[in-house]
Parts: C-alpha cells; structure tokens; sequence
C-alpha cells in the first residue's frame, strides 16, 4: 500500500513537467493555428499551407533532412564499428562528442570562416591546383555544416547497439561458415537496428526544422519549415501561420516516430 | 548517496558565493544608488565619454545596456523587471510601441535643445509631432560596393544591380521591408505601395535578380563586405560607415530613385523610473556640442543641424551620408502598413527566397 503512495508521489514531478513543458505548449500551438493575423478564429492558415509556396517548402525541407541523415547514416555506422574496435573506446568516443558541447551559432560562424572564398578550404584547392570555387551558400556547404553537426548523435546510439552486441554471435556466424558481409548482412546489423533507427530518428527531425543555419551557411538559398516559423513568429508576428507550420511539423514528427518506432521484443 | 550530497551541497556553497559576489560588486558599481538612469541602446551606438560627460553634469549615475535587434529590446520592455529609462528604437518599432502603449509623452518644455533638430526629421507619420519620441541618428539604404573589385561601377542607379556581370555576387538583407522596397523602388514605385499588382511586378522583379545573388543573410553582411568575400551588398547605411572604416576600398551610394529613410530615436518606455533624468538625458544628447562629439564617434548621420557646425567638414560634406536635398526629397520613411499587408510583404519575400532560376 505504502509503495504505490510512494510510486505516486515520485510521478509527481514527472507528470507537472509533461503537463505544462509538452502537452500544454502543443495545446497552445494547436489553438493558435486555428487564428487568422486578425486574431479571429479561422481555418484560413491550413488552407494557405496547402498552397503551392508552403508543398514545395514541406518538400525541400524533407529532401534536405532526408540528404542530412541518409549521409549522417553513412558516416557514422562504419565510424561506430571502427569505434567498438579500438583500444580507448572512451577516448575515442569522448573526442567525437566534445564538439557537440560547443555552442551552435560559434560552429556556424567558424564555417563562414573555413568556407569563405579566402578560407582554409580554398586555399587547399588553390593548392591542389583546382583554384577556388564557392563553397559557401551552397547546396553542398548546407548539407556537410548539418552532417557535421548532427553526426555525434548518430553514432552514439549505434555505437551503444554495436557495443551491446553479444561477440559470441560473431564467433558463431564466423563457426558457421558465414563471410564477415554475410555475417554483417545478416547478424550484426539486423541486430542493431534499433540504434540506426533512433538515431536516425535524433537526426532527422530537428534536421526537418534547422532554420539558423539556412541563413548563415545557405544565405537563405536553402528554404526549410523552420525559417518559416521564425519569420512568422519574429518578422510577421503572424503567429497563427507559424504555429500552422508548427502543428504539420508535429504531425509529421508523430509519423515519423511510429514508422520508425522501436518495437518493444520479449526479455 | 553521500557523495552525490555533499556534490550537490557544493555546487549550492558555489553559487551562493557568485551570487552574493555578483550584488556586491553590482553594489560597488553603483548600481544601488538612488539617482539612477538606466539607458538601453544597440551596441557600440554612442560616445562614452558622453556618458561621463552627463554624469559630470548632473550628478546622475548612467547604467548602460545594449540589445541588438529592435525585437529583443521591445520583448524585455514588454516583460518589464528591468526600468529602462531611456531606450532608442527603430521607427517602425516605435509606433509598435505606441500602439501597445509602452511609452510615456516626452514633455517637450524639458526639452529646449529640440530645437536644433532639423524640421525634416520632426513631425514624421510614425510618430505625429514627436511626442513620445526624438531622432538620435538617422540613415538610408543603399549599395556598398568593392572599387578594387568593380572599378566600372557607381551604382547610381538600382537598375546596375540586374547587370550581369554581378553573377552570383550580391547579398542581401534579409528584411522584406528593405528588399521587396528595392523592388518597388526600381520600378518607381513607393516603398509603402499595397497594391498587389505593383507588389507582384516588384516581385517578379526581383526573380530575375536571383542569379546575381550569392545569399541574403544578417548582420553576417558586415563581416562578409569587410572580408571581401563580396563586392555588393544591400545594407543601411550606419552599417555602410562602420565596414567603410574596416575596408578602404568600399564606397557607398543611395540609388536615384528613390529609397528608404529610416530613424532611431529616443524614448522613455513605460518601464521609467527616472523620468525627470531621461528628460535630462534626452536634452543632453540633443545638445549641439554633444551630438556633433557622439556622431564623429558613431560615424551615422545626425538629425542635430546645430551639431554639424561643430563636426569636421568633410564629414558633413559627404553626400553619401548626408544627401543633397534633391535625393533626400525622393526617400521615404516605412508607413505601418499594418499586420495584413506586412504579412504579404513577407509571404512575397518568402516567395522570392524560394524562387531559383
């Protein structure tokens, strides 16, 4: 009796925190988007988002954040593998999280620097004869800043999958007569899926709403949801259509994370 | 269990101590006296020594404060908790303010020395016979451009902009106001037109600029024009000053058709306490001597016509800076335009951000 009086009151904090930090910011989010610029109620904000400006935006944004984490992806299940192998995992492991800890805007800023057109990057090219080319406000530049950003929060749960792996099982495989693709294919990564599956989904749901570093690594070429809300809530001040945006983004971040959802196994 | 105790009742000692450290030191400053005045302006937006030179004067303590977008200042006036006694907003933020009744009317008796504004800058739509504010600086848009980089260009026109040898070359401000104003500008039209027609030509207008622009991007665009990363940029024109004293090679030029005259001004928000000492302070800015002392250090144009006497010639000669009254007659202040037309201004510049060639 006592222990479920205790259970209760340890819900407590947890249940205030739900309460007011997540379902009554989505509540209020929801209730603003049913609110024209006037402040009137309408629906005139959901159907301005199913015009062509705001499609073609939802896309790009999808596009770009799909770019961000297939390459992410890419990058970091060989980086995680090669981690589970080296001696110091952990200093290893650390090194690759630290820049994660810097502040954001610094990261961008430090890009603006190594991409400009008189920037190390450059100069590297120069120097391999290329001569320069502009790097920065790109496609490209865009894509590698959000890859580089978002890559410790990839490899840190396929690094903790690969490491959860029993070795044994490789042993077997390799006993079995399996090739080390086959014994990937079929063993170590269908094994560690789920480590791939939530750090894809880490990676591509803020990737979907990146809005600062659209202006200072794209210059504005790259257009994604999230430049939308801040200009709405900041420039527009129309924060009916902002947290229209918001509420798609909600949507699609629920779909996300049941498509993606990691199916709870037997003990 | 004990280790994380005595861990936490550590970090508890430790922030006490700074906060305890942080009131005394506040203390020694000054900040707790009585006679206070607590001015809140952008960064690096006045001459210190004028600070000192008031507090020598009237003996009352001046406590700065900077903000660096019209925004966060308006947001923090909103949440009150600090009593700012003086703040310096832009135009158009200034009859947000109004609006949302967070000034005080400027008694104008405790204000002789507003005489030596310039009647060009009073009486202006966004705040009818200045009474809740009084011009500080003032400036326009325009083109910086590189001279070593384009020997062949004076950007008298906005027209020069759509030439194409500029490929890939221009940044932008990202302000809709400022870039669908060019729009409008280089089709003759007013920077305050709302007829969609007009607004959709300047629109399609500008879509043909898009191969020439290589970004549109902040307050990065200072950086970028002194680096030399690109030889055109659209910018205000304080901005323009402030990169021209980096990199010599820049120049500045207002288009002839027309373009955007914008303000900062002083105001004393709803949050004073000080209100006699904003007034002092106000009237002290607006001396002749003072102003034309803050503006050499500022290096904006001042609306303080007794001020330019004492400033150096030709800083007052420059026609970049303080225009001849034949291209001053053909720029205009931002009109609210209201929440309605601001957000289509905005759904068009969003538009033409999305718009690749």
């Amino acid at each position: 009796m006592e222990n479920k009086v205790t259970r209760n009151l340890y819900m407590i904090p947890y249940a205030l925190w739900i309460i007011f930090f997540v379902i009554a910011p989505i509540l209020l989010v929801v209730y603003y988007s049913f609110l024209d610029i006037e402040g009137n109620f309408s629906l005139v904000n959901y159907q301005n988002f199913f015009t062509s400006t705001y499609l073609q935006m939802t896309l790009s944004s999808f596009w770009y954040a799909f770019l961000i984490t297939a390459i992410s992806l890419l990058v970091a299940y060989p980086t995680a593998l090669f981690l589970t192998r080296t001696k110091h995992k952990q200093l290893w492991l650390l090194l690759i999280i630290v820049p994660s800890w810097i502040n954001l805007l610094l990261k961008a800023y430090a890009f603006i620097g190594i991409f400009g057109t008189y920037g190390a990057a450059n100069n590297f090219l120069e120097f391999l004869g290329i001569g320069s080319q502009q790097i920065l406000f790109t496609d490209f530049s865009f894509v590698f800043v959000s890859v580089y950003i978002f890559i410790p929060f990839m490899i840190l749960p396929i690094f903790n999958a690969l490491e959860s792996l029993n070795p044994t099982l490789l042993d077997a495989a390799n006993d079995l007569g399996a090739s080390k693709w086959t014994t990937f294919r079929r063993v170590v990564f269908p094994l560690t899926i789920d480590g791939v599956k939530s750090g894809c989904q880490v990676v591509f749901i803020p990737a979907l709403s990146l809005f600062m570093l659209t202006r200072l690594i794209a210059g504005n070429r790259v257009i994604t949801l999230g430049t939308a809300i801040e200009q709405h809530f900041l420039v527009t001040q129309d924060w009916g259509m902002g947290s229209t945006i918001a509420v798609f983004l909600i949507i699609i971040m629920f779909v996300i994370i049941s498509l993606t959802g990691i199916r709870k196994r037997g003990a | 269990m004990k280790n994380l105790i005595q861990a936490f009742l550590a970090v508890l000692v430790v922030s006490i101590i700074c906060l305890i450290a942080i009131n005394r030191l506040n203390a020694s400053a000054g900040y707790s006296g009585t006679n206070t005045l607590t001015v809140y302006n952008w960064g690096d937006y006045i001459d210190e020594e004028v600070i000192d030179q008031f507090e020598e004067e009237t003996g009352i303590t001046v406590i700065y404060e900077t903000f660096d977008s019209n925004e966060a200042m308006m947001t923090k006036i909103q949440q009150g908790g600090t009593t700012y006694d003086v703040a310096v907003p832009s135009e158009y933020m200034i009859q947000k303010m109004i609006e949302e009744d967070l000034l005080i009317e400027l008694d104008h008796s405790k204000l002789p020395n507003l005489k030596n504004i310039d009647e060009r800058f009073m009486d202006l739509s966004f705040d009818p016979g200045n009474k809740f504010s009084v011009p500080y600086f003032w400036g326009t848009v325009g083109i910086v451009f590189n001279t070593k980089m384009l020997p062949d260009m004076d950007f008298k026109s906005w027209e020069d902009l759509w030439h194409p040898e500029l490929k890939n070359d221009i940044l932008l401000v990202d302000g809709a106001r400022e870039v669908i104003g060019m729009g409008l500008n280089s089709l003759g039209y007013s920077l305050n037109d709302t007829n969609k027609d007009h607004l959709q030509e300047a629109q399609d207008k500008l879509n043909t600029l898009t191969p020439n622009i290589k970004a549109i991007v902040g307050d990065e665009n200072k950086l970028l024009m002194a680096n030399g990363e690109a030889p055109v940029a659209l910018v205000w024109s304080g901005d323009a000053s402030e990169i021209m004293f980096e990199n010599e090679d820049l120049d500045y030029s207002v288009p002839e058709e027309g373009s955007n005259l914008w303000f900062d001004n002083m105001v004393i928000p709803k949050t004073a306490k000080n209100i006699e000492g904003a007034h002092q302070f106000i009237n002290f800015m607006l001396d002749a001597e003072v102003a034309a002392q803050n503006t050499e250090y500022v290096s904006y144009s001042t609306p303080n016509k007794e001020a330019l006497k004492y400033m150096p010639e030709e800083m007052v000669n420059d026609e970049r800076f303080y225009p001849s009254p034949e291209l001053t007659d053909k720029l205009e202040v931002y009109d609210n335009l209201g929440k309605k037309n601001l957000a289509y201004y905005n759904e068009l510049f969003l538009e033409f951000k999305m718009y690749r060639k």
